[in-house]
């Protein structure tokens, strides 16, 4: 369809368009510093406005704060990259107590598990690349080691997101961290557990994707 | 196609129709109140206002560079683009992507170009399987019905319509009238689709030239689904939704959502960039954006129209529309209805046939004030009303002078020339008041539901001559 292409930007090239000047938006001081602290209590307070749950956990508890909710929960398995960031600590714990929840790991591809976890897997766990402290959000770059659709296919998804990642603003994330400069396969912001108001405009959680979504702030 | 008249009898359709005057009176009033909440305090909200209308601006303004920077960036990272100058030519792309996979079954996400394209039906046609997966969507298939809102699909139903509905496809599954169970029926349904689709579509809400990335909003990870799951995504997006680069992205997700729903943020924020790459376990190994052109590039030759492809289909406009929401979607008979539907729809699809819906707004400006790229829409339908009626055919806009009607044209003709002779206006306006009991009782549609005008006893040059103005 080259032709087409060529057509479509001669026709939009026939004419550059003017627009009256733009107004520049004011400054809104978004500068004003935060402290960890009340970055962690908006994190919290937004994320759970949605229904989502946030524990606060530290880096000698998270493992046993997970296992314990797996438990509550009674969670049969849980999913977990084994070469990812989570691995050392989960199985160095997982083994030295009695062992359940089971720890799954799925190797190959997708094409290879996608029954499984469609149809077995019962929660997963992933780690977070940075969280957002205004509208409390998870962000997540998948990897090779906790793939995407480890966030998305599980009914419960554990998400371990250390506090002193936590930004204010989507704006400074992408700055401060210059996305520009290089974008994963996927990146993904995660606000809450799946939901829709398609219905009367009432909230219903769980719809396609995870129907709870567990954060464990490690600090 | 649709004409004016088939416009005037589904409003009337639907004015008549006390359900369907509920259900959206209730979601509008809904939607309104969830905005104010969301953008309350009314300095961040310009402020952000003004940001995204210069993104959107800025864009625009260089559309073909930053279309061809974002096709060298997609392919680059490995996303096959393919251009579309109308619909057909976009589906028969689609079409052809699915056979050369041999797919029969196709996935969706909510997309409004592909409701444009009117995809489904080209696709079923041929024998293809094609499913919505947002939730809304999904019940507006089921009914074999079109959305009737560009955010929330099925806003004109209620739960007890939506519950029935399930009823009838679904007799095994037990009856529930609670949208979260209804809501969790649609996943147990669509999970083993997602499992078993061969392709997945889905829209685009922003597209960043700078790093060719696919962005999209959404909140029940349908989305996600068609875009991670099957071995195949293929993303359907108009050429106006092109970005610059990341950093316009914060502002206009946080204002594109704020004025949709009102949340903070949606629940997924997808952001892709390329198909699964190597060593990588999931993801589709193929990934497709097509871009169809359909008129846009016509609207884009106007320095006014041209504004109308500013648009991050928030839906604002509508929910805030005394008109949308008194006549519902279905009434405009449009993909997209309320002020930007009927703003855009004429433009593409001719005002011949679409011509009436500039009409079907009462310019209080309310969709305008609510816009958050600061899209004029009041003076881009009056600027479409003046397209229509337009006594030569030297304008751009398909269809154009086709509203025009002989007896309107004189009429309006002969009110000008009476007004600027003041003799004969004074005695026009004297003679008026003196048979001012002759006046008809009917006066067309306008006294079906009202009572007619009255003219005054006397003219206001005479109460003002009486007052001591001599100049008068
Ligand atoms: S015209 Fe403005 S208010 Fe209406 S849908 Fe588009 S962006 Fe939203």
């Amino acid at each position: 369809m080259h032709n087409a292409r060529d057509n479509i930007l001669n026709r939009l090239r026939r004419q550059r368009p003017e627009f009256p000047p733009q107004d520049e938006p004011a400054s809104m001081d978004e500068g004003n510093e935060t402290t960890l602290q009340q970055r962690i209590e908006a994190f919290t307070e937004k994320l759970r406005s949605v229904r989502a749950e946030v524990h606060l956990t530290t880096e000698q508890d998270w493992c046993h704060k997970l296992q314990e909710l797996c438990r509550k929960k009674e969670l049969d398995n849980l999913l977990y990259g084994n070469q990812g960031p989570l691995a050392e600590a989960m199985e160095k714990h997982w083994n030295s107590d009695d062992s359940t929840p089971r720890l799954v790991t799925l190797n190959e591809t997708i094409e290879s598990w996608k029954e499984p976890l469609f149809n077995d897997i019962a929660a997963a766990v992933t780690s977070v690349r940075t969280g957002i402290a205004q509208v409390g959000t998870l962000v997540l770059w998948p990897t090779l080691e906790e793939p995407r659709t480890y966030s998305l296919v599980p009914p419960v998804h554990f998400a371990v997101l250390h506090a002193d990642k936590l930004y204010n603003t989507f704006a400074e994330v992408v700055e401060e961290e210059a996305w520009q400069e290089g974008m994963p396969t996927n990146a993904l912001l995660i606000s809450g557990p799946s939901k829709s108001a398609d219905i009367e405009q009432t909230l219903s959680y769980g719809v396609h994707g995870p129907t709870e979504l567990v954060a464990l702030l490690v600090s | 196609m649709q004409t004016a008249s088939d416009f005037r009898q589904r409003s009337e359709e639907a004015l008549g129709n006390p359900q369907i005057r509920r259900n959206f009176r209730f979601a509008m009033d809904g939607l309104m109140a969830k905005r104010r909440a969301g953008l309350s305090d009314p300095r961040e909200r310009e402020q952000l206002r003004t940001q995204c209308a210069g993104i959107r601006v800025n864009a625009l303004s260089k559309l073909p560079e930053l279309l061809e920077q974002l096709e060298g960036n997609c392919t680059r990272n490995g996303i096959q683009v393919h251009w579309a100058e109308s619909v057909d030519e976009a589906n028969n792309i689609v079409l052809e992507i699915m056979r050369q996979h041999d797919a029969t079954r196709m996935i969706k996400g909510k997309s409004m170009v592909s409701e444009e394209m009117e995809l489904n039906h080209f696709l079923e046609d041929h024998d293809i399987e094609c499913l919505e997966s947002d939730l809304g969507e999904y019940i507006v298939q089921l009914a074999g019905e079109t959305p009737s809102h560009i955010i929330a699909p099925a806003i004109h139903k209620n739960r007890h319509e939506i519950a029935e509905l399930f009823r009838q496809k679904f007799p095994d599954i037990p009856f529930e009238e609670d949208p979260e169970k209804l809501a969790r029926s649609a996943r147990e349904i669509l999970r083993e689709k997602f499992y078993k689709a061969d392709v997945g579509l889905s829209g685009v809400n922003f597209a960043v030239a700078e790093t060719g990335t696919l962005c999209l909003v959404e909140n029940e990870g349908n989305g996600r689904m068609c875009t991670t799951v099957p071995p195949v995504h293929i993303a359907v997006t108009g050429i106006e939704k092109v970005v610059e680069q990341l950093s316009d992205i914060p502002p206009l997700l946080n204002l594109l959502v704020r004025s949709a729903t009102g949340q903070h943020i949606s629940t997924y924020f997808n952001m892709i960039s390329s198909p699964r790459k190597p060593g990588e376990k999931d993801g589709p190994q193929e990934v497709h954006l097509v871009l169809p052109d359909n008129e846009r590039s016509r609207i884009y030759e106007d320095d006014e129209l041209i504004n109308t492809l500013r648009c991050i289909r928030c839906g604002a406009c509508m929910n805030h529309c005394p008109v949308y929401g008194r006549i519902g979607g279905h009434a405009y008979g449009s993909t997209i209805p309320g002020p930007i539907g009927s703003v855009v729809e004429p433009q593409k699809i001719g005002l011949d046939t679409l011509g009436e819906l500039p009409t079907a707004s009462t310019l209080c400006g309310a969709c305008g004030e609510v816009c958050p790229v600061r899209i004029p829409l009041p003076d881009l339908l009056n600027r479409l009303r003046y397209e229509g009626v337009r006594n030569n055919n030297d304008g751009k806009v398909k269809g154009q002078s086709e509203q025009r009607k002989g007896t309107e044209a004189w009429i309006w003709k002969s009110w000008s020339w009476l007004h600027v002779q003041p003799m004969l206006y004074r005695l026009a306006m004297r003679t008026a008041t003196r048979l001012r009991s002759l006046m008809p009782r009917k006066l067309g549609p306008w006294t079906d539901v009202r009572r007619p005008p009255r003219i005054a006893a006397r003219t206001l040059h005479e109460l003002a001559r009486e007052k001591g103005f001599d100049n008068a």
